[in-house]
């Protein structure tokens, strides 16, 4: 992992793979939405609104994935003070972000016809709110931070602090009484049918894919902002 | 009384969004990638 601190072997790495990620993660993503929207069948209660879980699961997954990987990267940032993990968080927070209220309005949009409403402060949806709430707060701090100068130790601090969150968001199904149902995937099987489980899987491979392009996307990008404006302050030094 | 929903309005309406919002973070992050090195390689040129 350390020998990866060096941003020009990160960007040996970095550059074929963003491409390689972003191009197999639409293409895994068009052929499972695809396949969930026209070959999937409807199923006996939800009806056609099935279709939608092919985008609410793997969404809701990568919007807790990121913010563990938030945490992870805070985590080596306060005790490596790796310099890549900084920009890593940095970079996932937006993707994040969005995937968390794709999460939540595909939710909504689907609770409405099976459950008769568009939201209810049940332990899972609440939780997921405060995931969405957590990455603004999380986005506003470290452009504040990076802004003015100030010590990123306080949002890496914060990204770990949050992270207590996603074990709520996850057992929230279990603690309490919730109209959102319990896991269907779990390390002991699944509950649901081969045609459907291959298609969500499918669909969250392909998402992740996904995210990783993007994430690198942007690590690359702020990568090669801190490079020109370093060097740009060098050279009005030296003239 | 039941109401009488059409369910393809729902899986449309949230694939508008999903798909939308997954395309748009996707360009807009390429983008930003490419213009962030364009100006990094014009600031050795300098």
């Amino acid at each position: 992992m350390h020998a990866y601190a060096n941003p020009a072997r990160f960007l040996k790495l970095a550059r074929p793979l963003t491409s390689v990620l972003l191009v197999s993660g639409l293409l895994l993503t068009a052929a499972a939405l695809f396949y969930g929207l026209f070959h999937a069948p409807a199923e006996r209660l939800q009806g056609e609104t099935v279709r939608i879980l092919f985008l609410h699961v793997p969404t809701a997954w990568l919007g807790m994935a990121g913010w563990s990987g938030i945490a992870v990267a805070s985590f080596v940032e306060l005790v490596w003070r790796h310099p890549l993990a900084t920009i890593a968080a940095r970079a996932i927070a937006v993707p994040g972000a969005v995937f968390t209220f794709v999460c939540l309005a595909t939710g909504s949009i689907w609770g409405r016809p099976a459950w008769g409403t568009w939201w209810v402060w049940d332990g899972r949806l609440t939780s997921m709110l405060v995931l969405l709430f957590l990455y603004f707060g999380y986005i506003a701090l470290a452009s504040s931070l990076d802004r003015e100068g100030g010590s990123s130790r306080i949002a890496a601090i914060f990204g770990l602090v949050g992270a207590a969150n996603i074990p709520i968001i996850h057992y929230s199904v279990i603690w309490w009484n919730s109209l959102h149902q319990p896991p269907s995937l779990t390390t002991g099987g699944s509950a649901m049918a081969g045609p459907f489980l291959w298609g969500l899987l499918a669909a969250t491979l392909g998402f992740t894919l996904l995210f990783a392009g993007v994430v690198l996307a942007r690590m690359r990008a702020i990568l090669a902002d801190a490079q020109a404006e370093a060097r740009l302050r060098r050279k009005a030094l030296e003239a | 009384m039941r109401e009488n929903l059409d369910q393809w309005t729902f899986v449309i309406a949230a694939y508008v969004i999903g798909v939308g919002a997954t395309l748009i973070l996707a360009g807009w992050s390429w983008l930003g990638m490419k213009r962030a090195e364009k100006r990094r390689d014009e600031s050795r040129g300098r």
